[in-house]
């Protein structure tokens, strides 16, 4: 081992040109990392060497070493423990040596080090769920891992906006001291003659007690959940008027704010990494045999699954080359094929969704149609009604995929193309189906303002109509999710296991599809995020929500699941899953800013009922501010100063724009000149062995050298021309004119 | 956290502290680990440093490492006498560089040690085509593996003498985006 090919020694001692390699710069750094044992044989063998001077390094290593190690932190010197424990008591010695004060500065650095870094260790320690989603990193990798600590940062996130509107909306309600009437009256401004609600009375049916409770009508309507509940103008509290108004639309906007920052800081380090690294070699053959094992892993079936999936990728791979070469050689005919072809199936595929959503809608308008009727007819059928748009919404979204997955496969794009693609259309019907939602409750509503009695339930406090349908969805997507573990998971399961028909080989055990599975939670905060503002409860229901769906999760992936073929890469993934969030986040400001800004809000219940608008209920509150609060405000509102910020934020934008560029054009001429400096190197090295040699040559007593002959010694030996000394045009290099 | 262990005295643990990424209770913990693996050649006193080394076929047996295809060569890169027998203090080196906190450049030199299979501080195409054997089982063709191997080459190589040199390799690891999350053993 011992056997370096640049140290090779002549039996006599003499030295051959390999070692003038030795005294490169870049050779001596890589010699302060070697291990001291091999540094010491090293040394005693070159003490025996006698070339004048140039071979006195001993010392001059120990210099260099110790000015370049003096700067680094003694953990990440890449030495043994051994070396690096000699390291620190040298350095304590040298400290010892300094004058009091900074020798009282390091230590108060290595205690602040110490005590930052045990903050650290308790902080992590205190995560949620640290034990199982180790559990399941050894199993099935650090992509899946990837989905669950995702699905933590959702309960983190939904709590603190429960927090958030707890503490700025609830909490003063509760503590209210004067009491308010419970009963809202449905009937107080209601012009239109309507069929009086079946009585309420205390003795409920069971099953209308049911349906209550997962539809969020009759008692619920009274409680904390929905808007409705919270009719107050003011709270008087014995020293302060809590203005209940502004803290609700303070709470909102506060809300998606923090989702916001807190959603862009923890996707700035996927960013960074997603800009850095080339875009043609996503997934490059580098990535996946340096960093395509995963040293996590500890199961033994969890270690075959990764070795197929690697050995799948690299013939994927290998495939798309294939795939690349053929894509350019197409004849123009066959192109022009491909795009018809192409056409077709998009206009398809835009076929199928509008269908789709025309069917979302219908199904709405027809669930709020048999709402208003007072006479129910069967608890089931009740209970179909009232669900109806999720249904709908929801097989939609089962079968698109399986459409989308299918006609992919005629478009013929490269396989990393069709999986993005895939995903971006899956993407995109989700999200648009929550749209469509609620854009046919917004027809509702808006019929409100022509005909008061078209829909008197909606009319009278429409907010609390639309926090219902929230409220619908969410928990209507919570059974879903458990229904498909619990019936459709672990039977399929169970089949594969005891029955050996063909239909159980076709089927095979379930994959753990990583992007549907996100989809589905961010369809769910998406919802929550709208919902918030009308029932205010939600993010605690959805943080109970996601809270279970973990264990379920986990549950079904442990005893279901094999790791997909497919696998997901863990990094790409982080910024996917937040890309999407963000998507959904944005999606989910749209509805509320139009709620509040442009519909009126309704006069019978609520906190805005004084107000036309809801947004309305900020100008009022900037008017009772005093003059200077006042003018300060009207001056950040007023079009100068959006005007000259919008100019100062493109500019900012467009400098860091020319930056990156400036810096990608450094990488590539850096890159460039790495290429023209090893080339040099070589050449003058070559240049260098040749002179050697021809010296060697001409003294008489020169034995043939019995040289081991490593494969960086021949590479040189083969071009060296005895008879001319540079007989061999130079390489193209930057230093030749 | 009172001082209530007799393995270590207080200056080794300070020691292990700077020296690794470790916390206290992770070195006790992994010094546990260690014994584990042979309680009656680890004494519970190592404050008169003995000398114990473990042979490479007990930690080649710890469940962290059983699956790793790449187990043997951490195992002798880590290791002092290059054999894959491993003291305490190659134990902890080994798991600090590859816990979570070890810096991208400290993972990625000993990433091309591992991966350097002939030891001369170059990945050429029979490291590579060894790795890529250790990877897939053995699995792909003759055809496959050169090709692979080329276009490894291809990509990574800077200064085109046909192998990868630590810079090279370096380089190349910091634009790959995975290396981080799956080079890191959690103990």
């Amino acid at each position: 081992m011992e056997d370096d090919s640049v140290f090779v020694i002549s039996a006599r001692g003499r030295l051959k040109s390999n070692p003038l390699l030795d005294q490169l710069p870049s050779y001596q750094s890589l010699l302060y990392r070697r291990k001291s044992s091999s540094i010491r044989r090293r040394e005693s063998s070159k003490g025996r060497l006698s070339i004048s001077g140039m071979f006195n390094t001993a010392n001059k290593l120990e210099e260099r070493r110790k000015s370049q190690m003096e700067q680094r932190a003694i953990r990440e010197l890449t030495l043994p423990i051994v070396e690096k424990r000699r390291h620190k008591d040298q350095r304590m010695e040298e400290r010892n040596d300094l004058i009091c004060c900074s020798q009282w500065r390091e230590d108060a650095r290595r205690h602040m080090k110490r005590l930052t870094d045990n903050a650290h260790v308790f902080l992590s320690s205190m995560k949620l769920w640290r034990s199982d989603i180790h559990q399941i990193e050894g199993m099935f990798g650090t992509g899946i891992l990837s989905y669950f600590s995702f699905l933590r940062f959702l309960v983190a996130l939904n709590l603190i906006i429960f927090l958030v509107m707890f503490c700025f909306v609830m909490l003063p309600m509760i503590l209210d001291p004067t009491p308010r009437n419970v009963i809202y009256n449905q009937h107080q401004g209601n012009v239109c003659r309507t069929n009086p609600r079946t009585t309420r009375g205390i003795l409920k049916n069971y099953h209308e007690h049911i349906v209550d409770l997962l539809s969020g009508d009759g008692i619920l309507e009274r409680t904390y959940l929905l808007y409705g509940f919270y009719t107050k103008d003011e709270i008087r509290f014995p020293q302060i008027i809590y203005k209940l108004p502004l803290a609700y639309l303070l709470a909102t906007l506060g809300y998606l704010l923090l989702s916001l920052l807190w959603i862009v800081k923890r996707s700035v380090a996927g960013f960074k990494r997603h800009l850095i690294k080339d875009e043609d070699r996503f997934q490059s053959f580098c990535n996946k045999i340096f960093a395509g094992w995963d040293f996590c892993t500890t199961s033994e079936s969890a270690a075959k699954q990764k070795r197929s999936s690697l050995l799948y990728e690299l013939k994927t791979d290998l495939e798309d080359e294939r795939i690349k070469q053929k894509m350019a050689d197409r004849t123009t005919q066959d192109k022009c094929r491909i795009y018809l072809l192409r056409v077709v199936l998009n206009m398809f595929v835009m076929g199928v969704l509008a269908a789709c959503f025309y069917s979302i809608y219908v199904a709405t308008a027809f669930s709020q149609k048999a709402e208003n009727r007072s006479k129910k007819v069967n608890f089931v059928v009740d209970l179909i009604h009232e669900y109806l748009p999720s249904i709908v919404i929801t097989v939609a979204n089962f079968i698109t995929p399986l459409l989308f997955s299918v006609i992919i496969n005629y478009e013929d794009y490269s396989p990393a193309f069709e999986i993005r693609f895939t995903l971006m259309r899956c993407v995109f019907m989700r999200l648009t189906s929550i749209a469509v939602l609620l854009f046919s409750l917004w027809t509702r509503i808006s019929e409100c303002g022509s005909d008061p009695c078209s829909n008197p339930k909606v009319c009278q406090c429409w907010e609390t109509r639309v926090g219902q349908e929230m409220y619908k969805l969410t928990v209507f997507d919570f059974i879903i999710i458990l229904a498909v573990t619990i019936f459709v998971e672990f039977p399929r399961k169970m089949l594969v296991d005891f029955c050996d028909c063909p239909l159980a080989k076709m089927l095979g055990l379930q994959e753990f599809g990583i992007p549907q599975n996100v989809l589905e939670i961010v369809y769910g905060q998406t919802i929550c995020w709208i919902g918030t503002f009308y029932c205010p409860m939600l993010p605690a229901i959805c943080t109970i929500k996601y809270f279970c769906i973990f264990y379920v999760k986990k549950l079904s992936l442990i005893k279901n699941c094999r790791p997909s073929t497919r696998p997901f890469r863990a990094s790409s993934s982080n910024f996917f899953f937040l890309g999407v969030l963000l998507i959904g986040l944005i999606l989910a400001c749209f509805p509320i800013s139009i709620s509040l800004a442009h519909i009126k809000s309704s006069q019978a219940c609520g906190p805005f009922s004084n107000y036309n608008t809801s947004w309305e209920a900020l100008p009022a509150a900037v008017e009772a501010l005093p003059q200077n609060g006042r003018n300060f405000i009207n001056f950040l509102a007023s079009e100068t100063f959006a005007v000259s910020f919008f100019v100062v934020t493109c500019l900012a934008m467009f400098y860091v724009i020319a930056l990156a560029r400036a810096h990608k054009k450094v990488i590539n001429q850096l890159r460039e000149k790495l290429v023209m400096e090893g080339k040099d190197k070589r050449f003058l090295i070559q240049k260098l062995c040749q002179a050697q040699s021809i010296l060697a040559a001409s003294e008489p007593q020169l034995n043939s050298p019995g040289r081991r002959s490593p494969s960086y010694h021949t590479s040189f030996s083969s071009n060296f021309n005895n008879s001319v000394v540079l007989a061999h045009s130079p390489p193209k290099s930057s230093t030749h004119v | 956290m009172g001082n209530k262990q007799t393995i270590f005295t207080a200056q080794q643990l300070d020691a292990y502290q700077d020296c690794t990424y470790f916390t206290r209770k992770e070195i006790l913990r992994l010094f546990y680990r260690y014994r584990d693996l042979a309680p009656q050649l680890v004494p519970l006193d190592y404050t008169n440093h003995p000398d114990v080394k473990l042979p490479y076929e007990l930690i080649g047996s710890m469940p962290e490492l059983k699956d790793n295809p790449f187990r043997q060569r951490i195992a002798e890169v880590f290791s002092e006498d290059g054999e894959g027998n491993m003291t305490l203090d190659d134990f902890l080196d080994m798991f600090s560089v590859l816990s979570e906190m070890a810096p991208r450049d400290l993972k990625a030199y000993y990433a091309f040690k591992i991966y350097d299979f002939n030891d001369d501080d170059f990945i050429c195409k029979s490291d590579l085509e060894k790795t890529l054997n250790k990877l897939t089982r053995n699995e792909l063709t003759e055809d496959e593996v050169k090709m692979v191997c080329e276009k490894v080459i291809d990509e990574a190589d800077l200064d085109n003498d046909g192998r990868l040199s630590l810079e090279d390799f370096q380089h190349m690891i910091n634009r790959a985006p995975d290396f981080l999350s799956t080079f890191h053993i959690r103990i």
